[in-house]
């Protein structure tokens, strides 16, 4: 049997080529603002999610109002509703969850448990940074164009996305939307070639590819999918923004529009569906990898445990990516696209099941006969597990071709997403920020405001997400602004609706909390010092906290053992650093 | 120690919610039992492995919870444990994949005696179209659409001449007999949907696609549209109503053919060249 902890002590090759020289900045401005420091960047990246996540979070807030009290909110008629459900999707998951998992998380995280200096190019670092943020303006710029922003519904399809009776159609919102993704996905593709380029590259000595966290491998894979992925958003951008302004026909079939003939002919729409599918079925494991990272390191850390099946957990990863990119098609199942297609689309997403359980498996197995600790990270990474699973399983519903049938297109879809890509990668977001705070800001948040922020959060997208797979059940469609009377529909339905809208609210509120602790923390919190949940990583070996620019002062570290070394038997302490030689040498031989 | 309850809670809850709660699918009115029988084994298969997997997060943390002098096992790996949980998971999900794939295999087979109905969708209406007594559906082509032909039927089809027409007003089904629904749209992408028959596809322009079903209970059934097509999508309803084959019969004798509508209709074929062309 090869021993995962192989390598221990092992003889570590010699460096092979000489430490580069970093830039260096030379003033305020090109250390804080134009910075092509990693960690800098990726505080930029991350504040800009969670700013444009907030209008998310409002949008969210007004169509829960609308669609729990209809008739009482006049403002939101059908086109803003519509715009609302639009901007709110695509913002969420491209600008928020995107942008804050890779963007974010990967340049803070990637450099540091690699334990290399830098991103490997930092100027193009900083450069995806800057083109993210035009992206955002561009998006924002929308909400202020004549006619608002697009209404097309967040998967954009055609035709109507380009017509004159969807919101934004006729005017800027479309051409803005499709722009904004654009330039995305060029400032994405810099940032990710960077990620697998410096995993590839920049690790430090001893850190094999075998030895990396599994947030690392999480946020790899998810940017290797990334990168293959989006180009087919950007071909479907580009033709559809053909499609409305040169009066191409790349997804516009002969149409006649209120009776009236347009100018289009020979299109189709379906091929959009699966430009975008090819991209969007991806994108939920591009938000969904490195959740399933970083909450493997989470969990391990806070129960003081080495991660169940380190290997398997890798591979699980590395097949989950690569089978992610052939299930695209079970979103459209429904669409009228080759029925035949069901036998192969449905057998692929269920077989993705397989390596995902096992995921499920090996965290709740890494619990077992640990030692908890229960902190903030470690309640977040408990409540993803519940959510997850919740959500994943009703994956299992939507995947089976014929099961999906009754249930496409009606509220169970949106209550299934939303548990599964939305609240349980978010959970992870904030146990990750309540784990990592203290290397990036030098103290610990609030652990009141934490609980609060925690106990809302989790109980309350609970209460809203789990009784909205009824709503679907019973039959309600979703993307309705108005159910009005339907006589399936009984009265009750609009009782639940209701509930579901005051949990929403609660629920968001409380993240005002989260926010103000961010803030309140930064001066306020606990001295964290350099390794307050006694980490092995070597993120948390930093000789100062937080790590300055080149993160490692003289010396690079070396890498002597996997980034599981928890409760070693006989070791003094319940965790061995990656980078500390002999004595965990020692003990592990004692433990064997 | 209050997660520990609280995760309980929750798993007992779920369980309790899906068994007491008054939110359930509408009674069935066609053929696609098999849909919902589906969807029941896989409520089981599913439900049990949430319970089990939130009961023993639960128990992991209540029993190995921090307490001053623990310290936790170090188990790499149990290539055993994980062979075995690999195993009966694929297990589980062949239980479920292979009814689905078996009862899909049906969904797609339409059976030979199936009489054809056209269902078009435009923003926002439904209309309809039956084959007439030639039993046969005529052409037809979006370019065709002008006022007074809404559904771009083809004048030079023969079969088209006693096609019936049903524009905006109720489709009416005979019970028991097997109908392929053929479904287009002059515009957007719809989606014909009638949560009792539990079939549903969407309506592409420049395609027809289709699906199939045998209505089992008479009745009055709700049209919705379920793939968003613009801001009136919700307002976008219609009716079809399930008839007794006597009642089906009459109705239908009161309905009119394209000839007929055609022939009624003031305008001249001259019009719709004009329209026709113009688009060109």
């Amino acid at each position: 049997m090869v021993d995962v902890r192989s390598g221990i002590g092992e003889a570590v090759p010699p460096a092979e080529v000489e430490d580069v020289e970093l830039y260096h900045p030379h003033s305020w401005w090109t250390r804080y603002v134009f910075s092509q420091d990693a960690k800098v960047i990726a505080i930029q990246y991350a504040t800009t999610a969670i700013a444009i996540g907030m209008v998310a979070l409002v949008l969210s807030w007004l169509m829960r109002l609308q669609l729990g009290f209809p008739d009482t909110f006049t403002f939101i008629d059908a086109e803003r509703y519509y715009q609302f459900i639009t901007m709110h999707g695509m913002i969420m998951v491209i600008y928020l969850l995107t942008a804050l998992f890779l963007g974010g998380f990967g340049n803070y995280l990637i450099p540091l448990m690699v334990g290399a200096r830098d991103m490997v190019f930092p100027y193009a670092n900083m450069l995806s940074y800057w083109i993210y943020l035009l992206a955002v303006l561009v998006l924002v710029a929308s909400f202020f164009a004549p006619g608002g922003p697009t209404g097309a519904g967040w998967t954009l399809y055609p035709p109507q996305a380009i017509l004159s009776n969807t919101p934004g159609g006729k005017d800027w919102g479309i051409i803005l939307m499709l722009s904004s993704l654009i330039i995305f996905i060029i400032g994405f593709t810099m940032g990710g070639l960077n990620y697998v380029v410096t995993v590839l590259q920049g690790r430090a000595r001893g850190m094999t590819l075998m030895r990396m966290p599994l947030t690392v491998w999480g946020i790899v894979t998810a940017t290797v999918m990334a990168l293959l992925a989006f180009p087919a958003l950007f071909v479907a951008c580009v033709m559809m923004l053909f499609d409305r302004l040169l009066g191409t026909s790349f997804f516009m079939p002969a149409i006649a529009e209120m009776g009236e003939q347009l100018q289009y002919g020979g299109g189709s729409p379906i091929l959009f569906q699966h430009l975008f599918w090819f991209f969007g079925h991806p994108e939920v494991y591009i938000v969904a990898l490195p959740a399933f990272g970083i909450v493997s390191d989470l969990i391990s850390t806070h129960a003081r445990k080495n991660i169940f099946g380190y290997r398997m957990m890798v591979w699980a990863i590395v097949v989950i990516g690569g089978l992610s990119m052939v299930v695209w098609a079970h979103h459209m199942y429904v669409s009228g696209m080759n029925p035949y297609f069901g036998f192969f689309f449905a057998t692929t997403t269920l077989i993705i099941a397989v390596p995902t359980a096992i995921k499920v498996y090996n965290w709740v197995l890494t619990l077992w006969r640990g030692n908890i600790h229960l902190t903030l990270p470690m309640l977040f990474a408990l409540a993803f597990i519940v959510t997850f699973v919740n959500g994943g399983l009703t994956g299992l519903f939507l995947g089976n071709v014929v099961v999906d049938v009754p249930l496409s297109d009606t509220m169970f879809v949106v209550a299934h997403f939303h548990m599964v890509m939305g609240v349980a990668p978010i959970l992870v977001i904030f146990g990750a920020i309540y784990h990592w705070y203290p290397k990036i800001t030098g103290r610990m948040l609030n652990e009141a405001l934490g609980q609060l922020h925690f106990w809302i959060t989790f109980l309350g997208s609970y209460a809203i997400f789990f009784p909205m797979h009824y709503v679907g059940l019973v039959g309600v469609p979703r993307r309705y602004h108005d159910l009005g009377e339907a006589a399936f529909v009984p009265e009750s339905v609009h009782s639940l609706n209701a509930f579901i809208s005051v949990a929403a609210l609660i629920v968001g509120a409380a993240q005002i909390v989260f926010l103000f602790n961010l803030v309140w923390s930064l001066r306020h919190g606990r001295e964290a010092g350099g390794n307050p949940w006694r980490a092995t990583t070597l993120e948390w070996q930093t000789p100062e906290t937080p790590p300055p620019h080149g993160n490692w002062g003289k010396e690079l570290p070396v890498v002597y053992r996997w980034a599981y070394d928890y409760s070693v038997p006989g070791a003094p302490e319940d965790f061995i650093p990656q980078n500390q030689p002999a004595p965990g040498r020692v003990s592990h031989e004692a433990a064997s | 120690m209050a997660v520990v309850v609280i995760l309980v809670l929750l798993a007992a809850g779920s369980v309790l919610f899906h068994l007491l709660s008054p939110w359930w699918w509408t009674p069935i009115a066609s053929n696609w039992n098999y849909i919902d029988n589906t969807l029941i084994i896989t409520f089981w298969i599913t439900g049990f492995v949430f319970v089990a997997v939130v009961l023993f997060t639960a128990y992991c943390v209540f029993r190995f919870r921090h307490r001053p002098g623990n310290q936790a096992a170090y188990e790499p790996e149990n290539k055993r444990l994980e062979g075995w949980l690999a195993v009966s998971t694929t297990v589980g999900v062949i239980a479920m994949l292979a009814p689905g794939l078996f009862v899909w295999n049906q969904f797609i087979t339409v059976p030979a005696a199936a009489t054809e109905v056209e269902v078009v969708g435009q923003q926002w209406l439904w209309s309809f179209r039956l084959p007439g007594a030639d039993g046969k559906l005529g052409t037809s082509e979006t370019r065709d659409v002008a006022p007074e032909n809404s559904l771009g039927l083809n004048r030079n089809d023969a079969a088209t001449l006693d096609d019936v027409i049903i524009e905006g007003g109720e489709l009416h089904l005979p019970v028991g007999k097997p109908v392929k629904v053929l479904l287009r749209s002059v515009d957007v992408l719809h989606d014909f949907y009638v949560p009792e028959f539990r079939a549903k596809m969407d309506m592409v322009p420049g395609m027809v696609t289709y699906f199939w079903f045998t209505p089992t209970r008479t009745g009055t059934f709700e049209i919705l549209c379920a793939e968003l097509c613009g801001v009136g999508h919700p307002q976008m309803r219609g009716t079809v109503v399930v008839d007794t084959e006597a009642d089906y019969q009459t109705w239908l004798a009161e309905q009119q053919t394209f000839s007929q509508l055609t022939a009624s209709s003031d305008d001249s074929p001259k019009a719709v060249t004009v329209v026709a062309s113009s688009a060109q």
